[in-house]
């Protein structure tokens, strides 16, 4: 298990034990974390997962994908290190990752 | 009735399983007004889920009607493309008005990010409120104990007065958006709204863009506001736009928030008619209504599927579409497969996962007008559900003449009011 921390836009913290091999979307669907409705189930297809990655730990989550680009460069409210947090895969290497939800996606 | 149109209905009143899959064309308007249509894609799914329909009213094209397949479609912009037609009727090329949902990367996306901002989140914050006093306005007005025509008093009546308010298109004349909308997209016929496209043509250029013209001329003028004229006139993608463009978008924006929304507010009543049980359910914890709404947004796939056009040559499950043939996407179809959604013929009002389901598409395209139509139909049964034990529908509906609107042109009905 690997402990994710989620940011509300009002600054209420949910801290979630993910469990590795899936990815943060699924952490936070799986705990209901507000916000993230996931609609297309983890196929890079929706956008409704957007969160933005803390700044420190954006070098190690790293940028998106083509897919990931080509819907997230829609969105006139994606910040530098916007990702689709189906995108992102728990690894132990993620143990407390931290990313904020968007005002845009409640 | 026509050569082209004896021709192309040979489908409809036929068992599904009697018919040569060669044969096979779902996109005859027949079987969607008689409301059979589904088990000749049950049937496809089943035998031949990449079908190729050899010639139609349209011409040939395939069919892909498994969830799985429509989505790795919708995931692959750059091989089936939106261009020229989002339908499987090709533009006229003395017509050719363009909107952003018939374009492809980079203008799609150029365009869409300009209006995309008044149907996302926080302006529906801002927008819930005068939507449930408007739809509050229309249910305390309507007869109770009375038979009534559902779709006329409500669906229409709301979605119209939706339409005004986002575009704030003068309020009196709300109607009009309605009527241009069906002009847009009736199958023109002699007993039809339109008889040709002629005719359709005629009332868009003649009635339609001036009206929007002159609108776009007052906003254009005046400081950036929150309706959609104002963000087409000022947007740095849109305000360039000539007039074949506008009149493009406007009527995506129209019939993107007309058809879609009416036929879902008249399809939750008839199936919770149809299924007494959910909606013993429904009035027993109102807590069910935002799962619900997907679930007759599912039902009713108020669009049947999206054209895309392939780019090169490609193998979707064995099949070899070839470059420059039509696709059809049937998101009616996918939504009833069983692979993918639980029970997928049954309408079931709590289910886990309500939003996966393909009727806003999936992938770059994906309706931008989700989340509000989402809100409006939530806000419409919160209202109902506060005022009426039950909207009763006490006589058969009558469906549209089209493979591509999936609705209903009336629904009688009954309201049986709260009891005391």
């Amino acid at each position: 298990m690997t402990k994710i921390t989620f940011v509300k836009h009002d600054g209420e913290e949910m801290v979630v034990d993910a469990e590795n091999g899936t990815s943060v979307m699924n952490a936070a669907v799986d705990n209901l974390v507000p916000g993230i409705d996931a609609d297309c189930g983890g196929e890079c297809a929706c956008a409704t997962c957007h969160v933005y990655v803390d700044e420190a730990w954006f070098p190690r989550v790293g940028n998106t994908n083509d897919a990931e680009e080509a819907i997230m460069s829609l969105n006139p409210d994606r910040q530098e290190t916007s990702r689709l947090s189906c995108q992102i895969p728990v690894t132990d290497e993620m143990e407390g990752l931290k990313v904020r939800l968007p005002e845009f996606q409640f | 009735m026509s050569v082209a149109e004896q021709e192309f209905n040979h489908m409809f009143g036929k068992d599904p399983y009697s018919i040569p899959l060669e044969d096979y064309d779902v996109s005859q308007p027949e079987l969607f007004m008689s409301g059979t249509e589904l088990p000749y894609f049950e049937r496809l799914r089943k035998e031949a889920p990449v079908h190729y329909c050899k010639d139609s009213e349209n011409g040939p094209y395939w069919s892909v009607t498994r969830y799985k397949d429509i989505m790795e479609v919708e995931n692959n912009p750059a091989v089936f493309s939106s261009e020229p037609s989002i339908t499987l009727v090709d533009p006229d090329p003395d017509f050719d008005i363009s909107m952003f949902i018939a374009m492809d990367e980079p203008k799609h996306g150029d365009q869409r990010k300009t209006v995309q901002g008044i149907v996302a989140p926080p302006s529906l914050a801002v927008l819930e409120p005068v939507i449930r006093e408007r739809i509050v306005g229309i249910l305390d007005t309507l007869p109770v104990n009375e038979t009534f025509d559902w779709v006329d008093k409500v669906s229409i009546e709301l979605t119209g007065q939706m339409l005004a308010t986002l575009f704030d298109f003068p309020f009196e004349e709300r109607r009009n958006l309605t009527y241009w909308s069906d002009v847009a997209t009736t199958i023109p016929g002699p007993d039809a709204l339109i008889q040709s496209i002629e005719e359709r043509q005629n009332i868009l250029l003649t009635e339609c863009l001036p009206a929007f013209t002159k609108l776009w001329n007052q906003r254009v003028n005046e400081p950036p506001k929150g309706d959609l004229i104002s963000m087409l006139a000022h947007g740095k993608e849109t305000r360039d736009m000539g007039p074949m463009e506008f009149m493009g978008n406007l009527m995506l924006l129209i019939i993107g928030g007309n058809d879609t929304t009416r036929n879902s507010l008249s399809g939750g009543v008839l199936f919770l008619n149809q299924n007494p049980d959910q909606y013993d359910k429904l009035r027993a914890n109102h807590g069910l209504i935002p799962k619900m709404i997907p679930e007759i947004i599912r039902y009713q796939t108020p669009l049947t599927h999206m054209r895309r056009t392939a780019t090169e040559d490609y193998v979707l499950q064995g099949q070899n579409i070839k470059k420059g043939d039509k696709v059809a996407m049937w998101f009616l179809s996918g939504n009833r497969d069983s692979e993918v959604i639980e029970n997928a013929d049954d309408f079931i009002i709590d289910r886990k996962l309500p939003r996966q389901h393909l009727s806003f598409g999936f992938g770059i395209h994906r309706c931008m007008g989700n989340r509000l139509a989402e809100m409006q139909l939530r806000v419409t049964w919160e209202e109902i559900l506060k005022r009426f034990e039950k909207v009763e529908v006490v006589g058969e509906p009558v469906r549209n003449y089209s493979p591509f609107v999936r609705g209903y042109a009336e629904l009688p009905v009954q309201l049986r009011p709260l009891a005391k």
